[in-house]
């Protein structure tokens, strides 16, 4: 267990039922493996970045972090402490104490805040439910929380409909940020926002970061903004992890076929570079009955038999570059 | 390149709403050639999908074109009668709309719908069009098209309802098409695949193709000229190439920097500010607030939209004076 750890997510697990309507009863039909196995960490200080199409398991992956649903197996790590025994037992103080240090920055600024709030009494509820900060200071304490994420004083006494959309979503960061927490997921959080907004708001998490020291998880499908962002970045597919590493080798070394098909289906922005070539057919099979073996094997273009026989194992292939594939992109 | 196909000049379309009249499309002018791929460029509430909207004339109420002209084959679109165009609409004219699972009806089966589209124009047996049902599917890329055409939208997956959005466009075999975001309710490596086939779609059947998105990454890859549009005014008309290289005005500029790569890590520049009210646009260049290089003149005037290099058109005062990044790093 290393030292730089702040989270730790261990052979993490979670399906869905899935029933059938019967006629009385509901009958069980199966399971969507939404996460299937998976382990990473997190190190203090960094952006750790997961990226994979829809439906692959990131945002659930993100939820068994926060214990907003319980894993169907498997174990996770705060700052050492394994969390999900201690959600499950200990005290109501405890618990609070717990959800203090780590935070969620949803995608929908326009759903995640209360429309009959003023912007004054979103950010302090915080200090309601937790206490960390005596009635006569919560004044002071919105306004500096307002000025760390660029809005001004006067926008306490508003409401969340007077705002565009990347303000509503500076006021969710403030939010975050009323409790003090160590870490933060950022889920998907510029997708509904206008190009022009997305630069201001992947700026601020940024400078946060340095300012407070926070640790992100940032989840996107968006991987251009992955890669500004992160400092290490794991795809998914299916619920598995198939490929980790540092943010720029992942990018420009790819090593599962199924990374090389993501990085090579993003238009860059720029009509010199190169023709995009599209590597991929197909769609994501569904995660009900997935394939047997590696789950990207049916669309795979290196595939072999072994690949539909048994699945490989996230390995180390070459230093901090972790990847789940028998046939990698090394030549 | 062929003749002009489609020119509008001075269009303007305006929401009268209780809160006020919104200008949605203030004057915007341009022309699109035969067989040309466009890109209109512009965040939320710069009036591009409008633009679509009252070239089609369907603008949802309250809504009304109240200037301009849209000439389309040397006639003006503005002066025809509602069965006029009915008959342009879906044959001559096209539109793929952005969320494939709203514009497919959920109670007609896909034969049933593109059925309906192809009989609307053109006089054949229903045998006939099934025929045709099946081979546009096949076209689209929809496997087991013969079987799977007799199934409804919500048995088809977001990438499979949209092959199904651009056979239905395609069924008349339209001389232009609008593409309205096509592919950002999708995943990117099925964007990948919309994209693909829309570029080989086009090719096939010479259309005229207008890609109407925000993302940089696709206009660079799809069009051979791009429209940016801001708070409903043209700000800038050129080649792609063009346009990329050296940005004339200061808001595609600003556009381009702000925009995350994934070949390469750079600062993002920020573009201050937000997307203004466009009940009460600011005056003069509506970018003026937001601008960099903005001055007295620009909060009063509105820049005329002039051509500084063939082709290249750019509605700044300041084009002259003022030395873009983009152009400091074409000229080192």
């Amino acid at each position: 267990m290393a030292e730089a750890d702040l989270i730790q997510v261990k052979n993490l697990v979670k399906y869905f039922p899935v029933f059938t309507r019967g006629i009385l009863l509901k009958k069980q039909a199966g399971f969507v493996h939404a996460v299937d196995d998976i382990t990473f960490s997190i190190r203090r200080k960094e952006t750790f970045g997961l990226v994979g199409e829809s439906g692959c398991g990131k945002t659930t992956t993100a939820r068994l972090i926060l214990n907003l649903i319980g894993p169907t197996k498997g174990e996770i790590f705060f700052n050492g402490k394994n969390i999900i025994n201690m959600f499950n037992s200990s005290k109501k103080e405890e618990k609070l104490k717990l959800r203090r240090k780590m935070q969620l920055v949803f995608q929908n600024p326009y759903g995640s805040l209360d429309p009959r709030m003023t912007v004054y009494d979103i950010i302090s509820e915080p200090f309601i439910i937790h206490k960390h900060v005596p009635k006569k200071e919560w004044k002071e304490r919105v306004y500096m929380l307002l000025k760390q994420v660029g809005l001004e004083e006067y926008h306490a006494e508003r409401y969340p409909h007077e705002f565009s959309g990347g303000q509503r979503q500076r006021i969710c960061i403030a939010r975050a940020l009323a409790v003090e927490p160590e870490f933060i997921i950022a889920d998907e959080p510029v997708s509904s926002l206008d190009v022009s907004i997305r630069a201001q708001i992947l700026n601020l998490l940024g400078d946060l970061q340095k300012t407070i020291g926070l640790t992100y998880l940032y989840i996107s499908h968006d991987l251009s903004s992955v890669r500004q962002i992160s400092h290490r970045v794991a795809v998914m597919y299916l619920g598995k992890i198939v490929e980790l590493a540092n943010a720029d080798e992942l990018f420009d070394y790819p090593l599962h076929p199924y990374t090389e098909a993501l990085i090579e289906a993003v238009p860059i922005p720029d009509p010199k570079t190169k023709e995009m070539k599209i590597i991929l057919h197909g769609e994501v099979p569904s995660p009900i009955n997935p394939p047997s073996g590696c789950r990207f094997h049916p669309r795979c273009s290196r595939a072999q038999e072994k690949c539909a026989e048994k699945e490989p194992m996230l390995e180390e292939l070459k230093k901090d570059h972790l990847v789940a594939c028998y046939f990698p992109l090394i030549d | 390149m062929e003749d002009t196909i489609l020119s509008i000049e001075g269009l303007k379309t305006y929401f009268f709403t209780e809160a006020g009249v919104v200008k949605a499309v203030d004057g915007i002018t341009f022309n699109l050639k035969g067989g040309e791929s466009l890109g209109l460029v512009g965040e939320s509430g710069s009036g591009k999908t409008m633009t679509a909207l009252s070239v089609l004339r369907i603008v949802p109420k309250p809504g009304k074109i109240i200037e301009g002209k849209i000439i389309y084959n040397g006639t003006n679109l503005l002066d025809k009668t509602e069965k006029e165009m009915l008959q342009i609409r879906g044959r001559e004219i096209a539109i793929i709309f952005q969320d494939p699972s709203a514009s497919l009806n959920p109670v007609y089966t896909i034969e049933t719908q593109l059925g309906d589209v192809i009989r609307a124009h053109e006089n054949i047996t229903k045998k006939e069009a099934t025929d045709r049902i099946i081979k546009l599917l096949e076209l689209v890329g929809l496997p087991e098209a013969e079987t799977r055409m007799r199934e409804y939208p919500h048995q088809f997956s977001g990438g499979m309802k949209q092959r199904v959005a651009i056979a239905r466009a395609l069924a008349c075999e339209p001389k232009l098409l609008f593409a309205d975001e096509p592919t950002t309710n999708l995943d990117v490596t099925i964007q990948a695949q919309m994209l693909e086939l829309l570029n080989e779609l086009k090719k096939k059947f010479g259309t005229s193709l207008v890609m109407i998105t925000h993302d940089m990454g696709i206009i660079a890859k799809l069009t051979t000229r791009v429209v940016v549009l801001y708070a409903g005014r043209v700000c800038e008309i050129a080649k792609t190439d063009v346009l990329f290289e050296r940005p004339k005005h200061p808001y595609t500029e600003a556009l381009l920097a702000a925009v995350p790569r994934l070949d390469m890590k750079k600062t993002l520049q920020v573009i201050p500010g937000n997307i203004p009210n466009l009940i009460e646009p600011p005056s003069g260049c509506r970018f003026h607030p937001r601008c960099n290089y903005a001055t007295k003149e620009c909060e009063e005037e509105i820049p005329i939209l002039e051509e500084i290099e063939p082709g290249h058109f750019v509605a700044c005062h300041h084009w002259r004076d003022i030395k873009l990044k983009g152009e400091k790093e074409h000229l080192g």
